[in-house]
């Protein structure tokens, strides 16, 4: 078992902007509004940086910054875990569309903003973070396998981490072939010592169902995204409740934690 | 936190140098390139490129079996042809009949996954600009295509990453499964990485101006850019009890550069961090280190970097040496296929010279090697650096 202190977090999600806004509507104390989401606007990055990220890259960071400064960590101390289950597809449609051009006609900043890793090296500039970073998917079970990622690193180097987990909605081109209908992001640092928000204990890979949401809204959401996996987890922090829950892994499994 | 003990207990690679250990293994030891002038179908037909590849032959005929087939796609088809060389599905079926499928662990990197369908996919479009129906993002495209594609054929149901941080990504595999190993989450795992040609890396590349036109020649003063490989690599690390011989995984460094998207640190920060990391986790000082294979892609940043990186760590005298001239650069696989040619350097005693470089830049002074050298070795490094500024340095230790 794996055992960590959830300092901070941070969530992006149509029509919730933060986590200080979500936190009523997590609590089912308000609906959740719905509507788009409204990409956010990292601070950390010059303008000029801005200017050639992509919105997949703004939400993971915009998420980030969140849960930074919840935590009241610097930026610059955390090792991260950055996990997409399907990457940046808006700059997969536009590399495919202009490789369907006879002249191929490739920006050089379209091509570094293609690898999966793009919203960690933006991240790490803006954050001047040299601490390790990883990038990566696991499909469906993208928020759970960057969990499991982020408290085995935690376990081993006794140092705090933050996980993103984030996709957006599908291109046009690319909706009818895959899965992604929603765009939503959240992040959370976790730490090995004892004060913060709540206690986050890992009890391993499981059979069983993943835990579901009383509102149904949320529930669409969840099955939208595969970083909206996250949001059972979510609920309990933001009800500050003790809660056994299982997120969805690959096939019949689950990943089982305890919140508290 | 020092590694706990870990063995590769099987390993096998497959790329231009052929299919499986012993090809690579020959051809390292002839000094025989794997590298042709570009004769990639889909590029030959577009605009122009001036270019070597390394590429992989017979993935054409490769089929994938009648269930998976949904996952169709280059990548896929050379991760099957990789699997299946050197007993490597046999002995991993061994590990699950041993551990249970739940307890092995699979983590694999990739960086441009199979995005030759989608390439392919949008230049099939139709009147109104629709993708061809029998078209399928998730099981091609998306970054996770190929980890799912290895846990259903190898029946494996444990802990899955699929790791994405371009050139870094197969070499970061290590230390994700040592991580969940050292936690509990699985007992072994099964690492690797693929990369297959697509015209994305190779226009890509081409609009940063760090394709060459000839064999990459890394270190050389003549040196002018990469070119693109394919490859396909996976290793098996268990506890050292269990895994009777095989390389020890004795420690690995991750870091970012925080610096610049495509372009290294000019003084090699994030990539003397790597290593330095590797070293402490190792318990061994610079010195103990026998031999390196550099990530030495050819272009003129990225090795002046790796230069000064390693004169910081280990002065001039550690021999050293980058093998792209033979497999060209596999960029998601670079991390395994070297890691393995690194074990194999270990196991024979052999440490490959830079093929195709004449002559080392004047002011680059790290010990790359020209010539092979015979030699028994103790301890070996691969380094793997990414876009992005995704550093990651492994160590591994003679079998025995």
């Amino acid at each position: 078992m794996i055992q960590a202190t959830v300092m901070g977090l941070g969530l992006a999600a149509p029509g919730l902007d933060d986590w200080a806004q979500a936190l009523p509507c997590l609590r089912g104390e308000q609906p959740w509004p719905g509507g788009a989401l409204s990409v956010p606007s990292p601070t950390l990055l010059p303008a000029n940086e801005r200017r050639r990220t992509t919105p997949l890259i703004r939400l993971a960071m915009g998420v980030a910054e969140q849960a930074c400064a919840q935590a009241g960590i610097a930026p610059a101390e955390l090792a991260c875990v950055f996990a997409s289950a399907e990457g940046d597809t808006l700059i997969v449609e536009r590399l495919c569309e202009a490789l369907s051009l006879p002249e191929k006609p490739i920006s050089p900043t379209q091509f570094h903003n293609s690898v999966h890793n793009a919203p960690a090296g933006y991240w790490a500039i803006a954050a001047q973070a040299r601490q390790p970073s990883t990038s990566i998917s696991a499909g469906p079970a993208s928020f759970a396998a960057g969990l499991l990622e982020a408290l085995s690193y935690l376990q081993a180097e006794q140092a705090p981490v933050l996980l993103i987990a984030y996709d957006t909605a599908l291109p046009l081109s690319l909706a009818p072939h895959g899965d992604v209908q929603q765009s939503f992001g959240c992040a959370m640092v976790l730490a090995p010592q004892d004060e913060g928000l709540a206690q986050l204990a890992c009890l391993g890979l499981a059979s069983g169902k993943p835990s579901t949401l009383a509102q149904p809204e949320w529930e669409v959401l969840r099955r939208a995204n595969p970083a909206a996996e996250a949001l059972p987890l979510l609920a309990a922090l933001a009800r500050g409740e003790s809660a056994q829950l299982a997120l969805r892994y690959l096939d019949e499994a689950v990943l089982q934690v305890q919140v508290g | 936190m020092p590694v706990q003990a870990l063995r590769l207990s099987h390993y096998t690679v497959s790329n231009a140098l052929g299919h499986g250990l012993a090809a690579s293994w020959q051809a390292l030891r002839e000094g025989r390139s794997g590298l042709r002038p570009l004769d990639y179908a889909p590029v030959l037909s577009g605009r122009p490129l001036q270019t070597w590849i390394g590429r992989v032959e017979g993935l054409e005929a490769v089929c994938l079996p009648p269930a998976l087939a949904d996952y169709d796609c280059r990548n896929n088809r050379l991760a099957l042809l990789g699997l299946q060389q050197d007993g490597f599905e046999q002995a991993v079926a061994v590990l699950r009949e041993r551990l249970g499928a739940a307890r092995i662990g699979l983590f694999l990197g990739t960086s441009t996954s199979g995005i030759e369908e989608t390439e392919s996919a949008f230049a099939r479009r139709d009147a109104q600009g629709c993708l061809p129906a029998g078209y399928r993002y998730r099981q091609t495209q998306g970054p996770f295509s190929l980890a799912d594609f290895c846990r259903q054929y190898l029946g494996l149901c444990g802990p899955v990453q699929l790791i994405s941080t371009a050139c870094s990504s197969s070499l970061k595999v290590f230390a994700a499964a040592e991580r969940h190993i050292a936690a509990g989450l699985c007992d072994a795992a099964v690492v690797g990485g693929v990369d297959s040609l697509c015209q994305s890396t190779l226009y890509g590349f081409n609009s940063l101006e760090l394709i060459s036109a000839e064999p990459c020649r890394p270190w050389d003063a003549q040196r002018n850019g990469i070119n693109i490989g394919e490859g396909a690599g996976f290793a098996i690390l268990q506890r050292s009890g269990e895994a009777g011989q095989g390389p020890r995984l004795l420690g690995y460094g991750e870091s970012s550069d925080a610096w610049h998207m495509s372009t290294p640190h000019p003084e090699g920060d994030g990539a003397v961090a790597a290593m330095q990391q590797a070293l402490a986790r190792a318990g061994l000082e610079a010195s103990a280190i026998d031999y390196i294979n550099l990530h030495g892609t050819s272009t003129p940043s990225n090795d002046r970097a790796e230069d000064r990186a390693v004169l910081r760590v280990f002065g001039n005298n550690t021999p050293c040496s980058s093998t792209k001239g033979w497999t060209g650069h596999t960029l998601g696989a670079a991390g395994i296929t070297e890691t393995v040619f690194a074990a194999l350097a270990l196991e024979h005693g052999y440490m490959p010279q830079t093929l195709n470089t004449r002559s080392i830049e004047p002011g680059l002074d790290a010990g790359v090697l020209l010539h092979p050298r015979e030699q028994s070795l103790q301890t070996v490094m691969s380094n793997s650096f990414g876009f992005g500024g995704s550093n990651a340095s492994l160590i591994l230790g003679r079998a025995g």
